[in-house]
C-alpha cells in the first residue's frame, strides 16, 4: 500500500491497455472471528470450505433469479468491457465486468451446468480452487456494485448481483471482509456505523443547534428521540460529524424548520446506511432495516424521510417496503419513504422557501450523480426524477451551475470509487485509481467552465472525494453537500441579516419562484 | 440411402425434442426462481405496459447495446435481423402451399445470408483483434461463431454455387412433419448444412444461446419501478418473516 502512482488525468477517459494481474495484490483486510461471529458467520475459513461454498452457491441459485439468469445469459459480446471505472483506472482485465463475472461463472459452469461438467475445457469451467477463491476475494472487492455495466449490457446483467452473491458465499465459509462486517455488527448493537451512542449523539446535535443560532440568530432545533414528531429523519451517521456531511445535516434542519414541520432523529435507528447490502445478505439487511421500523413505531411518527446517501436511498426506496414493510401505519399521503431532496424540492415548487442565491456565488458548481441513486432508485413521480430533482434544487440555490460531460452523468455516471463497501484505508490504491474517470470529467469542467466545487448527495461519495481530491491536486473541501448549499442560501424567518444581504434577498428570492 | 434418411430423420426428431425439453426446463427454472428484491436498472418504466415496451426495444432494437458500443451493435443487430429473415424464408420448406407473407419475405431472405456472413465475420474479427474481447473469449465463443458461419456459408453455397434439389428437400421436411418419411437427398453440402443445424439445436439450451430466453427473465429489465407503491415479497422471504423475530 502507498506504493502506487496516481493516474494522470486525460481530457477523455481512455480505454487502457490490458495489464494482467496489475491489481491482484489489492485485497481488503479479512474479518477476524470478532467481526464474523456476531453476524452468525464462521470466524475463520472453515475446513471443508470448498463444499460449503458450493452448497451455499446452490442455495443462492434457488433464491435469486437474477443470479441464475445472469450467470447463464452472458455471450461475451464485450459491451461492458470498457464501462467499469476500476478497469478504466487500473487496466487490470479482471476488472472488466464480464471478466469479473466469469470468476464466478466458471465455478457455476463446473458445478451447475451440463456443459461445464462434461466439457470444462470447452466452456471455460473451473473448480473453486484456493487460487480462484483468492481471485474472488480480491476482485469481488474491486466492484463497487455501482451498476454502470448493467446499463450497457444487452441483457441487463448486473455485476453488483454477482459480487454480492460471491461475498455472501465467502462470508458463509469464513472469509468475510473486515470493514463491512465490523460496521454491520456496530449497527446491530449501537444503531449506527460509527458506534456513536445516544448521549454523544445528543451532544453533537446540541452543538449543531448552537452553530446554526450563532450563524443566523434563529433557534433551529435538531430533535432527538422526540415522540409524536411527524417526521422521522434517517440519515447516514457520517452526517453527524464528517465534513461536508454535517453541513448537509444543518441544511436539512433549516428546511424542516422553515417548513414548520415537527421532526426527529432516532438514536435507535441513527443510521440510513445499510452495509448488509454490500455483502449480499438479505437477512442482515432486513435486520438493519427493521430498526427503522421499530424506531418509527416507538416514536409514533407519520412520515419517513431519508438524508443524502446513495446506497441507503437504494435500500430505502427499492427495498424498505420489502424488508420492513408494510408501512400501513404511516401517513399514506406522502411517499414512503421520502428523500430529503423530494421534500425540499416540493417546498421549492410551492414557493415555500426563500433563498439568497448569492450566498453560493463564491462557488461554481457541478453535480455528481451518485451511482446508487442514479441507477437503483428514483425521486419524484417520473422516471429520471433522481437526475432532475437534485439539479433543480442546485439551480434554485446557486447562480453558477454547470454539468459535466453527458456520458459521465445521469444513468452513465461514474462511481466515486469508494462505494460498495470499499471505502476503507486498506483499499486506498483502488479508490484513488477508481476515481479517475470521475476526476477526468470533473477536471474538464474545472478547466473549461471554472468549476470550483462538486455537489454530492451520498455520504460515501463525500468521504471518498474528500480523501481522493488531494491525491489529484485538489482541496478536500471542494466536494460539498447539496443541502449545505440549501443551508447557505435559505432565508429563515426572523434571520438576522445585515441590510446588504437583505436587499439581495428580495432580488435573489424572486427568480427562485419563477424559475421553470 | 435408407441409412442416410434414417440418420437425418432420427437426428431432427432427437434435436427437436432435446431443444424443446432443454428450453422448457430452463424457462421453468427461471420462472420458478424468485427475485427477492426490486432491482430494475433505473430509470425504469413505472408499470407493466412500460416494461413490455422496454423489453420490446431491447429485443427489436438492442437498445442497451446501442448505448454501449456502436460497432458491436451494428454487427450484432445486422446478424440477428438477417438470421430472422433467413429463418422466415426457410418456412417455405415447411409449408404447403407456401404462405403469402413467406413468399414476400423470400427476396430479402435470400440476401440476408450475406448480411449474416458479414455480421458474424465482423464479430469474429473483433473477438480476435480487439484485445479486451480476445481476453474474455474462450474456445466455445469461437466455436459458436464457426458453427453459425458454417451454417450460413453452406446455405449460401446451395443457393448461389451448387444448387441442391430443393423439391426433394422439401418433400423430406414435409415428411418429417407429417410422419410420412421421405428420402433425404444425398447432397454433401445439404448434409453438412442440416447436420450443423442439428448441432445448433442441440447446444442451444446448454450454452450462451440462453441469452434469448434470459433477457425476458432479467430482473434488471423486466421489473417495473414500483417498489414504494407495491410491496414485493418473495415466497422464501415471506417464510423468513413468518418464522423469524
Amino acid at each position: 500500500m502507498g506504493d502506487y502512482k496516481v493516474p494522470e488525468l486525460s481530457e477523455f477517459t481512455e480505454i487502457p491497455a490490458l495489464q494482467d494481474g496489475s491489481m491482484s495484490h489489492s485485497s481488503p483486510f479479512v474479518a477476524g472471528p470478532e467481526y464474523q461471529e456476531p453476524l452468525g458467520f464462521p470466524g475463520e475459513l472453515v475446513e471443508d470450505w470448498h463444499d460449503k461454498a458450493i452448497g451455499r452457491f446452490g442455495d443462492l441459485l434457488t433464491k435469486s433469479r437474477a443470479l441464475r439468469v445472469y450467470l447463464d445469459s452472458c455471450v461475451r459480446c464485450g459491451a461492458c468491457t470498457d464501462k467499469c471505472h476500476y478497469f478504466l483506472g487500473t487496466g487490470d482485465p479482471k476488472n472488466m465486468p464480464v471478466a469479473r463475472q466469469d470468476l464466478m461463472r466458471k465455478v457455476y459452469r463446473r458445478h451447475f451446468t451440463f456443459a461445464g461438467k462434461w466439457l470444462p475445457w470447452l466452456v471455460g469451467a473451473e473448480d473453486l480452487t484456493e487460487e480462484v477463491l483468492d481471485d474472488w476475494y480480491s476482485y469481488f472487492h474491486q466492484c463497487s456494485q455501482c451498476r454502470r455495466c448493467s446499463v450497457y449490457c444487452p441483457y441487463g446483467i448486473d455485476t453488483a448481483e454477482i459480487s454480492m452473491a460471491a461475498r455472501d458465499i465467502m462470508d458463509h465459509i469464513g472469509k468475510g471482509q473486515k470493514y463491512c462486517n465490523e460496521i454491520i455488527a456496530k449497527v446491530h448493537t449501537v444503531g449506527n456505523n460509527l458506534g456513536l451512542k445516544g448521549p454523544a449523539l445528543a451532544n453533537t446535535l446540541e452543538g449543531l443547534e448552537e452553530d446554526i443560532e450563532d450563524e443566523t440568530g434563529v433557534k433551529v432545533r435538531l430533535p432527538l428521540d422526540e415522540k409524536g414528531a411527524d417526521i422521522l429523519l434517517v440519515t447516514p451517521s457520517a452526517d453527524f460529524f464528517a465534513e461536508p456531511h454535517v453541513d448537509g445535516l444543518m441544511g436539512y434542519a433549516k428546511v424542516f424548520h422553515q417548513a414548520g414541520v415537527s421532526w426527529t432523529i432516532s438514536s435507535y435507528a441513527s443510521e440510513a446506511a445499510n452495509f448488509a447490502m454490500f455483502i449480499g445478505s438479505y437477512e442482515q439487511m432486513r435486520e438493519v432495516a427493521l430498526r427503522i421500523r421499530k424506531a418509527a413505531l416507538d416514536l409514533g411518527v407519520k412520515r419517513l424521510v431519508f438524508g443524502e446517501c446513495g446506497h441507503a436511498w437504494r435500500v430505502a426506496y427499492s427495498f424498505l417496503n420489502t424488508l420492513a414493510g408494510p408501512w400501513d401505519f404511516l401517513d399514506q399521503n406522502y411517499p414512503i419513504p421520502q428523500h430529503i431532496c423530494e421534500f425540499t424540492n416540493d417546498l421549492i415548487e410551492q414557493g415555500a422557501l426563500k433563498f439568497d442565491k448569492s450566498a453560493n456565488d463564491h462557488m461554481t458548481l457541478t453535480f455528481h450523480d451518485s451511482c446508487n441513486v442514479a441507477r437503483a432508485t428514483r425521486m419524484g413521480n417520473k422516471p429520471g426524477g433522481q437526475f432532475e430533482i437534485p439539479r433543480a434544487i442546485a439551480r434554485a440555490v446557486c447562480n453558477n451551475f454547470v454539468d459535466m460531460a453527458p456520458e459521465t452523468i445521469r444513468e452513465g455516471t461514474y462511481c466515486c470509487g469508494g462505494g460498495g463497501g470499499l471505502l476503507t484505508d486498506d483499499l486506498m490504491e483502488l479508490r484513488v485509481k477508481g476515481a479517475k474517470p470521475r476526476m477526468d470529467a470533473l477536471n474538464q469542467v474545472v478547466q473549461n467552465d471554472g468549476v470550483t466545487h462538486m455537489i454530492a448527495i451520498c455520504a460515501i461519495c463525500k468521504s471518498q472525494f474528500s480523501k481522493v481530491f488531494p491525491e489529484y491536486g485538489m482541496e478536500m473541501d471542494q466536494v460539498v453537500s447539496l443541502h449545505q448549499l440549501v443551508g447557505n442560501a435559505i432565508i429563515l424567518d426572523g434571520q438576522e441579516t445585515d441590510g446588504e444581504i437583505n436587499d439581495e434577498t428580495e432580488d435573489g428570492a424572486a427568480p427562485a419562484e419563477t424559475e421553470e | 440411402m435408407a441409412v442416410l434418411t434414417a440418420i437425418f430423420t432420427a437426428g431432427f426428431y432427437a434435436a427437436t425434442a432435446w431443444l424443446v425439453y432443454g428450453l422448457a426446463r430452463k424457462i421453468v427454472q427461471y420462472w420458478r426462481t424468485p427475485a427477492p428484491l426490486k432491482i430494475p436498472t433505473m430509470p425504469a418504466p413505472l408499470n407493466t405496459g412500460g416494461v413490455a415496451m422496454r423489453l420490446a426495444r431491447e429485443v427489436v432494437l438492442f437498445e442497451s447495446l446501442f448505448k454501449s458500443n456502436k460497432w458491436i451493435w451494428l454487427f450484432g443487430w445486422m446478424f440477428h435481423v438477417a438470421l430472422l429473415l433467413a429463418m422466415l424464408r426457410h418456412l417455405r420448406y415447411f409449408t404447403e402451399p407456401v404462405w403469402t407473407w413467406v413468399v414476400l419475405v423470400q427476396p430479402f431472405g435470400t440476401y440476408a445470408g450475406f448480411a449474416m456472413l458479414a455480421g458474424l465475420g465482423a464479430l469474429w474479427f473483433r473477438r480476435i483483434f480487439v484485445e479486451r474481447i480476445r481476453y474474455i473469449s474462450g474456445p466455445s465463443d469461437h466455436l459458436m461463431l464457426v458453427l453459425l458461419l458454417a451454417i450460413t456459408a453452406s446455405g449460401l453455397a446451395m443457393r448461389y454455387v451448387a444448387r441442391t434439389d430443393i423439391v426433394a428437400l422439401k418433400s423430406f421436411i414435409l415428411g418429417l412433419i407429417r410422419f410420412d418419411w421421405q428420402p433425404m437427398p444425398a447432397d454433401p453440402i445439404l448434409m453438412a448444412h442440416l447436420a450443423l443445424v442439428i448441432a445448433l439445436m442441440a447446444v442451444f439450451p446448454f450454452s450462451k444461446l440462453l441469452h434469448a430466453p434470459g433477457l425476458f427473465f432479467s430482473p434488471g429489465r423486466n421489473q417495473a419501478d414500483s417498489a414504494r407503491e407495491k410491496r414485493h415479497l418473495a415466497p422464501w422471504a415471506a417464510k423468513l418473516e413468518a418464522g423469524g423475530e
